[in-house]
């Protein structure tokens, strides 16, 4: 934590698109050896300040500093070069290839390959963040192949580290251990540019936040010295109320309204986790939250949900009827919703219109058609309406689902699954990608569903969407589930060690 | 110098302004070529394009143009339904063959009854013949997933073989002194497929491909299936959530293109050609996949398409023998419609961004 003298300033960036201005008159700086956020709504510039800080995009106007000389990186190599690394949200690794293949490849002059492993080793143990040169990416979990791109990154000794929202792949555990790496980092006299919307890692970790809404700063503070709520409600412009719980009431049913047992399935995605042996029931007005770090059957378990994917009619029940081997449209007739995590190209069709993603899964629940013909008049107006009620900002519904905004676009298909009067919900990661309002608004939505007395199932990386929705709390982990716990009294770390399972989490020992 | 750069949403102006770019810029290249080979350019280009519609023997010509179309239209509205679905279908052209030879085959084995149900049932037959050929590399995808491409494809080569046994073995014309080439429906007024205006080439498969184009329309904007169909073939996974089931998806489509191929293979044997013979194959079923392509894959693109397709066909001939252009520079022609429409489709979902300053 010692500040020392101003490494990057930005003064004055703009940077306009077609009809939007991503950042207007930006202005903030850096000190070395500062941890400093960068605050925001989806939309409101982050993504693209720091992308012309790494030489990705070219701002319009203003200019950036760093060291006190002009700093106008025309490519990431560019931007290396000067001292600055960034590490993405998406990883960019070759799953087939090993750790040392994978550095490697983002160098400009590797060294040879034993010495390159033997840099990796040793700058991985100094920070903490164990890594074996020798593994194939592909084995690696998410949490691993994110350090294989910290530690690409600090192979190049530099000054300023951006952070894109690194924590979303990663279990409470494995957070502890990259803030200590961070810390470390800072220590030693490296900026981090931490981008994140958890507000509670914000002020755990970061010494300054610059908050951006619609492109512009619209403050800076000191995230230890003020509390989330505060820090939320200058990000959104508005105040948050936090969702509210109806009373749970008994609906008098026998049989829980979805119930799965044993609940085995091979993955039918490529590189997928197998479920294995799944049991579970949720009654009514019941929100069953299940958590886990991302590649752990989370999709696959909502595809035998949903009904993509089949399996013996036994292992999913509905109110006692066996429905395991119906398919997707059958379990919408019998009141099931589903989300997947996946919004373009398995939620949504990319380039149809958000009226035709409408249709997409509203069909049968809505009665778009009649004799296989389809109602389009009736399809707009519940498109229009999911929009207005959701708040989706869109010139139209017209308009092709991949020109939304990935929180626009989420925010539209929460709101056609949830607009369906459904029975049971099954949801992949509702609030990705949205902002703090949006995310409060669908878990009301949630929670609003199941009083109305649907059965509802989140799934997510989020906890803080889990420990608001759900009533009782599961975790997946390598394709099984752990015997679901009542929400309420988890302690975070007992969560950790659900999301973790039996084999844990290889904690750092070099401090 | 420029850069392309991908539009927020497919551009509606250029998704029809770019068959049009295609079809000058064929006429640009065409004309090269045709200078080329020591040809007046302006002459070949207006011989292909200008003669048929307006010339001297526009009368006889522009009749001439539906016959040409109608098949032509007919196999690609079946087509673009399967391409629209992500399921490629590049065997028309056998199963066109085979709908000709149920087709006629039934109406021969009737010869010489005369009955207003015979040509009914050799409709049927048409179309069942090549909704029969379509099912094998249907079956063939679902129960075995083999390539549909190489199957249809490989199975154009087999109908061209029943096509050759056919002409010259069990459906040889058996009072035609041994000629191959079977009976000819001229002979056979039950089962003839005439101009329902004398001259005019309005044949019973033109009419049928008019119906097409319309059904697949309403089909394609208005029924669920053609939105599953649009879905399928953009969003394959969208499509699996949206419960639409693969495998019927592809018997399906097949389906609809075989059935429809065959039909106009039926009425092509029973009007214009008049008897099954050995070179009854003239290609329409792999022009087919031009025109659907250059129609956009929309059933009025297509409509239009397939028109422009005939006139080259129609010009292209007049070109051979009033020019004496050699026929394989008007293949070459026809090639480099679809080429260019490929080429130039870019510009409905990419726009061409030129770079100021430096030049890189």
């Amino acid at each position: 934590m010692t500040t020392g003298t101003e490494l990057l300033r930005i003064d004055g960036v703009t940077k306009a698109y077609p009809g939007v201005v991503a950042n207007d008159n930006v202005s903030f700086a850096i000190q070395t050896g500062e941890v400093h956020a960068l605050l925001g709504e989806n939309g409101a510039g982050k993504s693209t300040l720091v992308k012309m800080i790494y030489g990705l995009v070219k701002p319009d106007s203003g200019t950036m500093r760093l060291h006190g000389q002009p700093y106008a990186p025309s490519q990431p190599s560019a931007a290396r070069t000067a001292g600055v690394a960034m590490v993405f949200q998406h990883f960019s690794l070759f799953e087939a290839l090993n750790v040392a293949e994978n550095v490697a490849l983002g160098m400009e002059n590797p060294p040879p390959m034993r010495e390159l492993a033997a840099r990796i080793k040793s700058v991985s143990e100094e920070y903490g963040l164990p890594l074996d040169p020798a593994r194939m990416v592909g084995d690696l979990s998410a949490g691993e192949r994110q350090r294989v791109e910290i530690v690409r990154c600090l192979l190049q000794d530099p000054k300023l580290l951006i952070m894109d929202e690194p924590t979303s792949v990663l279990t409470p555990q494995e957070v502890d251990i990259l803030f200590k790496t961070l810390r470390q980092l800072a220590a030693e006299g490296t900026a981090i540019l931490y981008i994140s919307h958890k507000l509670e890692e914000i002020r755990a970790l970061c010494d300054e936040a610059t908050i951006l809404r619609r492109g512009k700063v619209v403050g800076t503070c000191t995230p230890r010295d003020v509390s989330a709520k505060e820090m939320a409600e200058l990000m959104v412009g508005a105040v948050l109320t936090p969702p509210a719980r109806a009373a749970s009431r008994d609906w008098g049913d026998a049989t829980p309204a979805l119930e799965v047992t044993g609940l085995s399935a091979p993955s039918p995605i490529p590189f997928g986790t197998s479920l294995k042996d799944i049991s579970f029931s949720v009654d009514r007005g019941e929100v069953l939250g299940i958590a886990g770090v991302a590649g752990n059957g989370q999709d696959e378990l909502l595809l035998a949900l949903s009904g993509e994917l089949r399996g013996a009619a036994g292992m999913v029940k509905h109110k006692g009827a066996p429905i395991g081997d119906t398919g997707p449209n059958a379990r919408r007739a019998m009141g099931f919703v589903a989300a997947p995590e996946d919004r373009l190209g398995h939620a949504a069709a990319p380039d149809m219109s958000l009226v035709e993603n409408a249709l997409l899964s509203g069909t049968i629940r809505k009665g778009l058609t009649r004799k296989g013909f389809i109602n389009w008049g009736a399809t707009k107006a519940w498109a229009a309406e999911i929009v207005a009620q959701y708040d989706v900002r869109t010139p139209g519904t017209w308009v092709a689902a991949r020109a939304l905004s990935g929180g626009n676009l989420q925010k539209f298909l929460m709101g056609r699954e949830l607009s369906q009067a459904p029975e049971v919900v099954i949801i992949n990661q509702p609030t990705w990608g949205v902002d703090a309002a949006a995310a409060a608004f669908i878990r009301q939505e949630i929670l609003n569903r199941a009083s109305d007395g649907a059965a509802v199932v989140v799934i997510s990386q989020d906890l803080d969407d889990l420990l608001v929705v759900s009533d009782r709390f599961a975790a997946l982990n390598e394709g099984r589930l752990t015997p679901p716990r009542p929400t309420k009294g988890l302690t975070v770390e007992e969560i950790g060690l659900m999301m973790g399972g039996a084999h844990g989490m290889e904690v750092a020992h070099n401090g | 110098m420029f850069t392309l750069e991908k539009r927020p949403s497919p551009s509606q102006f250029w998704i029809w302004a770019t068959p049009v770019l295609a079809v000058a810029l064929t006429m640009l290249a065409g004309g090269g070529l045709f200078a080329l080979l020591g040809k007046n350019p302006v002459d070949a280009i207006r011989t292909i394009f200008w003669d048929p519609l307006f010339g001297e023997f526009a009368f006889y010509l522009r009749g001439q143009l539906l016959v040409k179309a109608g098949p032509l239209i007919l196999i690609a509205v079946g087509l673009s339904l399967g391409f629209r679905a992500g399921i490629w279908n590049i065997g028309a052209e056998g199963q066109y063959i085979m709908g000709a030879i149920f087709g006629a085959g039934v109406g021969l084995a009737m010869f010489p009854t005369e009955s207003r149900w015979i040509f009914p049932v050799m409709i049927v037959a048409g179309a069942f013949g090549g909704w029969l050929w379509a099912m094998i590399p249907a079956i063939l995808k679902t129960r075995f997933n083999t390539n549909e491409i190489l199957v249809s494809l490989m199975l154009v080569y087999v109908a061209q073989t029943i096509l050759s046994k056919a002409a010259t073995g069990f459906l040889r014309n058996p009072e035609g002194m041994g000629f191959p080439g079977s009976r000819n429906f001229s002979s056979f007024p039950a089962a003839r497929n005439t101009d329902l205006i004398a001259g005019s080439g309005m044949h019973w498969g033109v009419v049928a491909a008019f119906i097409t184009v319309i059904a697949a329309y309403v089909l394609l904007q208005r029924h669920i299936l053609g939105f599953q169909i649009k879905l399928a073939g953009q969003a394959p996974r969208a499509a699996r959530f949206a419960g639409v089931a693969p495998t019927r998806l592809v018997v399906m489509c097949l389906g609809i293109s075989g059935a429809l191929a065959g039909l106009a293979g039926m009425f092509e044997v029973t009007g214009p050609a008049g008897q099954v013979t050995i070179d009854f194959a003239s290609g329409y079923g792999f022009t087919a996949i031009i025109v659907a392509f250059l129609g956009r894959l929309n059933p009025l693109g297509i409509l239009l398409a397939g028109l422009v397709m005939a006139l080259t066909y129609v010009g292209g001939e007049m070109a051979s023998t009033n020019l004496g252009l050699p026929s394989a520079a008007i293949q070459a022609f026809q090639g480099m419609l679809l080429f260019f429409l490929l080429a130039v489709d870019l510009l409905s979902n990419y726009r061409i961004r030129f770079l100021k300053g430096r030049a890189v």
